[in-house]
């Protein structure tokens, strides 16, 4: 079967590797490059556990095949921190107790830091609908929630 | 869940991509978001030795009004549609649609087109286009035809595209003034397919009667259904409560849904008939308003 070259911008940094056309863009991520931030939750299209930004936008790594990523930007969790400083959504959910088992937790924080970056001050509905695709089975949604609107202040410029 | 091994291409023109599809003929399937495929091929519910993803093929995504109709490129993210200015104020059963397809992260790759051409019954967008009386432009080697939504879904998973054929665009007639639509959903929870769902779209007359009604309900057969009993009824007359509530009974006696873990037959007809109702009650009201 055909192998492909790609080349795929991950985090900043440019990622080569040959892959078979099968190889989803998660077991790219975990298996051939070892990070293992980004979660196999129910593999088909529901959970939201696998989330990475593909060129900024939210999308399920399960249902991407990592040929499809050559040419374009992923973010993962591991992208979050910079220079050993917590993305705001990480300090969110640490402040808020946004996560119990922590299985979700890299998608909805994705999801979440993508939401603020084109909605800087969500309304509860709309973050809400924002992480309707992520599932959290701790039941811990007020506390993801709130941790959204922690970081949605933290990033907005004091008035 | 790793697909069975298939050759991926990436075809960069859309004549590239049909001389594969001709190539492949029997093997192939077309890539769009990939939101249904991929999930089929790793549960391996279907298989295909080839898959042509037409992702990298410029000019495919577009939402414009144009001729006397409106044009969504058949690559078109769910997305797109949900974010569109023109769509939110022009075309209210199309925003409906949208924002209730499956759940955002799988809109941000799910397309128009593919939610089309993959001919599944309980997707959302059959209905809609439905009720607007929409038309599919396939292209194939020997160029592109129209072919009007009613005889577009076959049966199930089995639309009229060739298999050496693409939808590239969606075309939906200009609503005239005084023109309304709804798409009124029940699902168990975000990202499940419809328990029952309907669509309409109204137009009417200065006199405020129904001057046009089209109703498609999802997921209520092998195929998208047209309520087009109903709609005949609704013809003509004021879109009082009592005609709209004989319009739904009418649209859910056609209504053949499957009993499975969403409901019994029984109540799957019945909420057919309620969100009819609603559908068209909420159509109406828009009408009114534009």
């Amino acid at each position: 079967m055909a192998s492909h070259p790609i080349n795929v911008k991950i985090n900043g940094a440019e990622h080569k590797a040959e892959v078979e056309s099968r190889l989803l863009l998660v077991h790219l991520l975990r298996e051939k490059l070892s990070m293992t931030g980004t979660h196999i939750g129910c593999d088909t299209t529901h959970c939201g556990a696998c989330t990475v930004l593909l060129d900024g936008v939210p999308v399920k790594s399960c249902t991407v095949l990592a040929v499809q990523a050559d040419g374009h930007e992923v973010t993962t969790v591991e992208g979050l921190e910079k220079d050993g400083q917590l993305h705001p959504i990480q300090e969110g959910f640490w402040q808020e107790h946004g996560l119990q088992c922590g299985y979700c937790t890299p998608g909805m924080m994705l999801t979440g830091a993508a939401l603020l970056a084109r909605n800087p001050d969500p309304s509860e509905a709309e973050i809400r609908q924002a992480i309707s695709g992520n599932l959290c089975r701790c039941t811990g949604y007020v506390n993801i929630v709130k941790s959204v609107q922690y970081a949605a202040a933290k990033l907005r410029p004091a008035e | 869940m790793i697909p069975a091994p298939f050759d991926y291409h990436a075809p960069q023109t859309l004549e590239e991509a049909l001389a594969l599809l001709q190539t492949h003929r029997d093997d192939v399937k077309v890539l769009s978001g990939g939101q249904s495929l991929l999930p089929l091929l790793k549960l391996r519910l279907s298989a295909a030795g080839h898959l042509v993803d037409i992702g990298r093929i410029p000019g495919l995504e577009y939402i414009e009004e144009q001729d006397g109709s409106l044009r969504i490129g058949g690559r078109t993210r769910e997305s797109a549609l949900e974010n569109s200015q023109l769509i939110r104020t022009r075309y209210p059963l199309l925003a409906d649609t949208a924002d209730v397809i499956a759940d955002p992260l799988v809109r941000n790759l799910a397309t128009v087109g593919g939610n089309l051409a993959h001919g599944d019954p309980a997707n959302d967008h059959p209905a809609t286009m439905l009720a607007c009386r929409a038309e599919v432009v396939a292209t194939g080697p020997n160029g592109s035809r129209t072919i009007p939504i009613d005889d577009f879904f076959l049966g199930l998973f089995t639309t009229a595209l060739e298999p050496d054929e693409i939808l590239t665009e969606i075309r939906i007639p200009l609503p005239p003034a005084r023109t309304g639509g709804a798409y009124v959903k029940l699902e168990r929870k975000v990202g499940d397919f419809a328990t029952a769902a309907a669509a309409a779209q109204v137009t009417l007359s200065a006199g405020g009667e129904v001057e046009k009604v089209g109703i498609g309900l999802t997921n209520a057969g092998p195929v998208p259904l047209r309520a087009a009993d109903a709609e005949n009824y609704l013809t003509g007359k004021q879109p009082t409560a009592e005609a709209i509530a004989e319009a739904a009974r009418l649209a859910a006696s056609i209504a053949l849904p499957n009993a499975d873990r969403r409901g019994a037959v029984e109540y799957k007809r019945e909420m057919a008939r309620v969100l009819t109702g609603r559908a068209l009650t909420r159509a109406v009201e828009r009408a009114g308003r534009s």
